[in-house]
Parts: C-alpha cells; structure tokens; sequence
C-alpha cells in the first residue's frame, strides 16, 4: 500500500468523512446503493436502473443537461445581480461595464448562450419523449408538467430579453407583447372586449388591458423593465424550481425511464 | 468534385446575382419552401428505413454543410447568420436533423426487428445495473462536456448588445426573440389575438392533452413508427414544420417590412409592399356572383351574417361536417378507439393545425385574407 492509499484511508475512517458520508467507499453493492440513498442530491436517482434506461442513444441526456443549464442559469443570474440595476438609467450602462470593467466578464454571455441551449435541449427533451412514446400510462401527468416547464423556460428567456435595454430587448418585447393587447375580452384590441361597458363606459381600454398588466403601461418603458426583472429573477424561477421537483418525483413514481412495458 | 465545389463556391461567392443564387432565392419563394419542406420530411418518414441508412445521413449532413459553408460566402446570408443571436438557429438546425435522424434510425432497427420477431433494442427490463457508478458517472462526464461547451463557446463569441433602447427609432424589420418567430410568423395570416393567443393555446392545451387523446397503447418506453404512425407524423409535422421550419422562415426569409426575401437577396427597405389582399366576400359576391357586397341585412339576421354567410358556411363545414366525415372515413378504426368526447377533442386540434398551412398557402398562391371577417367585433378568420 503506497503513501496516497494510506493517506486516503487516513481520511476516510476520521471522524469528519464520517459524519459527512455516513458508508464505506462505493465498491460493492451495499455501499453503491448506499452512496445513492444517503445523499440527499442523488437520491432523486432510483439505487438500480434498467441497463437501456441509461443508454445515451435512447434518452440523449437532454433532460438532465435542460436541468444542468437551469443551474447554471441560476448561478450566473445571480452573480449577474450584483452588477445590474433594472432602472432605465443604469440598466444598459451596467450591462456595457459588465463588458468593459469585470474581470473574466464571460457571465453575461454564458447566461445568454446558456438561455439559447436550454430553449433547444427541451425541445430535444420532448421530441425525445414523443418519439418513445413515454407520455403514455403512467406517465400522463408529468407530460403535462413537462409542457408547463417548456412553456416556462420560453417565458423565462423572453422575460430576460428585455433586461439589457437595448434596440434588440425592447422592440423584440414590443412586438412580443403587442399580441396581449389583443386577448379576447381582455385586451382593448381584442375580440369582444368592446362589449363590455358599463352604461356607455368602455372597461376595457389601453390603461387597463392584458398588456397594461404585463407591462404596467401602455409602452415598454421603466415599469415593464422593473416588472420584467422581478418576474424574470424571482417569480418564474421558484415556480420552475417547484415544478422541476414535480417533475423528478413523478419520474421515481411513474417508475423511472420509461422502456418497454 | 474539387472542380465542382471550386465551381459551386466561385458563383455563391460573387456577390452579383446569377442563375444559382436566383434559383435557389426562387426555391425558397415561401410556397415553394414550405411544400418542399413538407414533402422531404414526408418522403423522409415513409422511406425512413432507407433514408435513415448512415451512407444517407452521411450523404445528408456533408451536403447540407457544403452548401451551408458556400452560402456563407455570399454576404447577404452571412449577415443574416453571423448575427450573435443566429447562432443558436445554425446549431437549432444541426440538432434537430441529428436527432430526428437518431430517433427514426432506431425506430427502423427495432421495426426491423419486430417484424422478424427478434426482440427490441430497448427490450431486457431485468437487466439492471446501479446508479453509483454507472449512471452518475454518465451525467458528469455530460454536464463537463456541456460547460467546457458552454465556455468555449462564451469565450468565441460576445452576447449581442445594440444602441441604447430608443422608443423613437424603430428598428426595420422588429423581430421577436428567435424561438417566437413562427408565432410572429402567424401574425401574418391571423389577426394578433388568434396568432398570439388562441394557436398558443392551443399548442399547449394539445400538448398537454396528447397523453389522453393518444390511446394507442403501443410504442410507449421505446423508438417505432411502424406502430404509430399517425401520432408520430403530426407531432413530426407541427414540431419540424410548423415551429423550426416557420422559425428558419423568419430568420432567413423575412426582412425590411416583412417582406419574404431570398437568401442570397439584399434587404432592400425600399421594396414595394405585398398586393392588396382580398377576402372570401369579395371573391364570393363581387369576383363569382358579378354583385356589389351586401350592406344590409336579411330579416332579423345583421349585416355581417350576410355579407359573410359564404365564409360562416364554409369553416362550419370544415370545423363541424368534416369532422364527422373524417370519422367514417379516415379516422374509421381511430374514432372507435377514442370515443366521441376524445374524438372531437382530436379533430379540433388537428383541423386547427391545418387550417394554419391552409391559410399561409392560400395567402402566397392567391393573396387571400379571411375566410370570415367580422371588423366590428374584430371577429375576423
């Protein structure tokens, strides 16, 4: 036994390993099973897995790398915080320094490009369990879940779209917002909305329409850019999160991935 | 095939027009784009057995690169991609073509394999192994590839940043963020509450409603086509065409005042705008009958139910009647699998999603608006 083996033993019997990983090293069955139920992070994981289960050809690993580019997203975004102020006066000025002033200033560009990959590797990720035909019994439900989380993940760029306030950020959340204005009933443009009076009184006009709500006010301007920051750093992200540990349960539930019946 | 590509490369890279560059900017005409597209993902998914072949996909992917790497050289296409915030759609491409190719590869072997009563590759439920070490180690080695990816890719290329935003100067054309841009593409052949919310809605309330529509209970935990193909190939059609198709669209084709323009074209602001387009009242009363529009009513009936009775007859047709053919036709065994509440649900969605290429096509070839369009309720389809 050489020094570095001794070494490592030294470590793994003392009192601090032990109270942090509470079973031997992995290298038989009990121990392996072990390593997986008695750590809180990997016990999402089952203990065993079907052989074509792990496969790289059949799931493609997209839904784990759309959850890993969810960290990383979450890692940057707050450390891009420190460095942006969602005001009309600093915001674009912040982003400009965060390019010309920080030290290794790549966060910016890995939450952008990191944005992008994760549009894309969802897509993968459903077309993947389309094809395999795994939103079938019993896994319905976290189909649906999965859908939300798509649907979230595209809110979640499109919110942060805005937030560098430049020609690029508002005339695309212009045109993406214009569309609220029209909702039926509740937009001034929409369908039917001129129906609903009171007496001669329009209810539902620009100050108060779908797109007011959105964007707290009849243009894109200060109000949506505070609104888009707080939706885009606080309120999508803990729905995701709560809806991503739906997601993983239901997949232990649903009894893991899916293969033949 | 140096000379051919020596050849090929010297008339993509002059920037003057000439016969190439002004027949493939015709091909990609939007009609012209869009059928080809749907027939090649047709051809492709019925001959997936042969098509799916590596020779095939090979053959596929260094032609695609060549003609992709060629275009660049022409200006006008290389703007439009080297745009920072493009790139993305460059890899959305290579991915989706990866992947789909990899799914329906898999899907002939195991068909293969079916019909010859062999068992399917996923098959061996027994066979377990353990987590530690077999599959953490899997997702590691994946997330350091996807960071190492991720840096490198930050490192290469800076994240887009414009003007300061200006509420005075808008930009020509004002495009979405990328992945809305087959919705902003719907903006073009719906009025916006039904491009920018009823077909939204109605992709995710479909999604979501797939699992319960879809009662065919084979094919569920591995790659087939064989024993679904219905399900698989209007998936297929809404995910390939109707978003990543229609996404390409308005990335490469869309330009100053969202005219179409062809790859190779300048994007010329000065471009007169499209014809005037004309609804079925029109072409009903005036164009077929030789009359003026209706501008009264019939009885107790307004003058909007008259003037558009030809449209309201027709989509009440093709959303109610054709159903119901489709159900003893067509859709005979499928429609006695579902029952009628899953049954109506289905032909909904998917005469919905029909309707959308119904409209764009008739809007290229015939410059044709609404069906129906009542302006005074903003009631128009």
């Amino acid at each position: 036994m050489n020094l570095f083996d001794r070494f490592g033993d030294w470590v793994r019997g003392g009192q601090v390993w032990g109270s942090v990983f509470r079973h031997g090293v992995p290298r038989d069955r009990r121990t392996r099973a072990m390593a997986i139920l008695s750590n809180v992070f990997l016990h999402l994981h089952p203990i065993a897995i079907r052989k074509s289960g792990i496969r790289l050809s059949f799931t493609w690993c997209m839904g784990g790398l759309t959850f890993f580019l969810f960290l990383v997203e979450v890692v940057t975004g707050v450390l891009l915080m420190f460095y942006y102020r969602p005001t009309v006066e600093y915001a674009y000025f912040d982003i400009q320094g965060l390019r010309a002033h920080v030290t290794l200033g790549l966060l910016r560009e890995m939450h952008r490009w990191g944005a992008h990959a994760m549009i894309i590797s969802i897509w993968l990720h459903m077309l993947r369990v389309f094809l395999t035909g795994s939103y079938k019994p019993p896994r319905e439900f976290n189909w649906g879940v999965g859908v939300i989380l798509l649907v979230l993940t595209l809110l979640l760029s499109f919110t942060g779209y805005l937030l560098p306030w430049d020609q690029l950020a508002m005339w695309a959340i212009t045109v993406g917002s214009n569309m609220a204005r029209a909702t039926p009933l509740l937009g001034h443009e929409g369908p039917l909305a001129s129906l609903i009076t009171v007496g001669d009184v329009p209810l539902v006009h620009a100050g108060d329409d779908a797109r007011f709500g959105l964007l707290a006010g009849t243009f894109v301007g200060p109000n949506a850019l505070l609104r888009f920051y707080v939706l885009h750093c606080v309120f999508l992200p803990v729905v995701v999160t709560v809806l991503i540990a739906v997601h993983f349960w239901r997949i232990r539930k649903d009894g893991g991935v899916s293969g033949p019946l | 095939m140096t000379e051919m590509l020596s050849a090929g490369s010297s008339l993509l890279a002059a920037d003057d027009s000439n016969a190439i560059k002004d027949a493939i900017n015709a091909l990609c005409a939007p009609h012209w784009f869009f059928i080809l597209s749907c027939a090649s993902i047709t051809v492709f998914m019925v001959g997936y057995r042969r098509f799916t072949k590596p020779g095939f996909a090979l053959f596929a992917v260094v032609g695609f690169t060549v003609f992709y790497a060629l275009s660049a050289l022409d200006s006008d296409f290389r703007s439009i991609i080297a745009k920072p915030d493009n790139v993305p759609i460059t890899m959305m491409i290579y991915l989706v073509g990866f992947f789909v190719w990899l799914s329906f590869r898999q899907a002939a072997i195991n068909d293969q394999n079916t019909e010859m009563g062999r068992p399917l590759s996923e098959a061996g439920s027994d066979d377990k192994v353990l987590v530690w070490p077999d599959l953490v180690y899997i997702e590691l080695i994946a997330l350091v590839l996807c960071m190492v990816f991720l840096t490198v890719w930050s490192v290469v290329l800076r994240a887009p940043l414009e003007q300061p935003a200006n509420p005075s100067v808008i930009p020509n054309p004002s495009k979405a963020p990328w992945y809305f841009l087959g919705l902003q593409e719907m903006l073009v052949y719906f009025d916006p509450w039904i491009a920018g919310v009823l077909l939204p809605g109605l992709v995710i309330v479909g999604l979501i409603a797939v699992p319960f529509i879809d009662k065919n209970p084979r094919g569920n935990g591995y790659y087939t086509l064989r024993e679904r193909p219905f399900a698989i190939g209007v998936f297929m059609f809404g995910f390939v065409i109707l978003w990543v198709v229609l996404i390409v669209f308005g990335t490469f084709l869309r330009g100053p005042n969202w005219n179409f323009f062809g790859p190779y074209e300048f994007w010329d602001p000065h471009r007169p705008a499209a014809l005037l387009n004309i609804n079925l009242a029109e072409i009903f009363w005036v164009q077929w009958l030789g009359r003026g529009i209706p501008m009264e009513g019939w009885g107790p009936l307004p003058t909007f139910m008259v003037r558009e009775a030809p449209g309201i007859v027709l989509l009440s047709f093709y959303f109610f009647v054709v159903p119901a053919i489709l159900r003893y036709t067509i859709f005979r065994k499928l429609g006695a699998q579902m029952g009628f509440v899953r049954y109506a649900l289905m032909s909904q969605l998917f005469l919905w999603m029909v309707f959308v290429p119904i409209k764009m096509v008739l809007r290229w070839t015939l410059n044709f608006k609404y069906f129906v369009a009542i302006t005074e309720y903003f009631l128009n389809f």
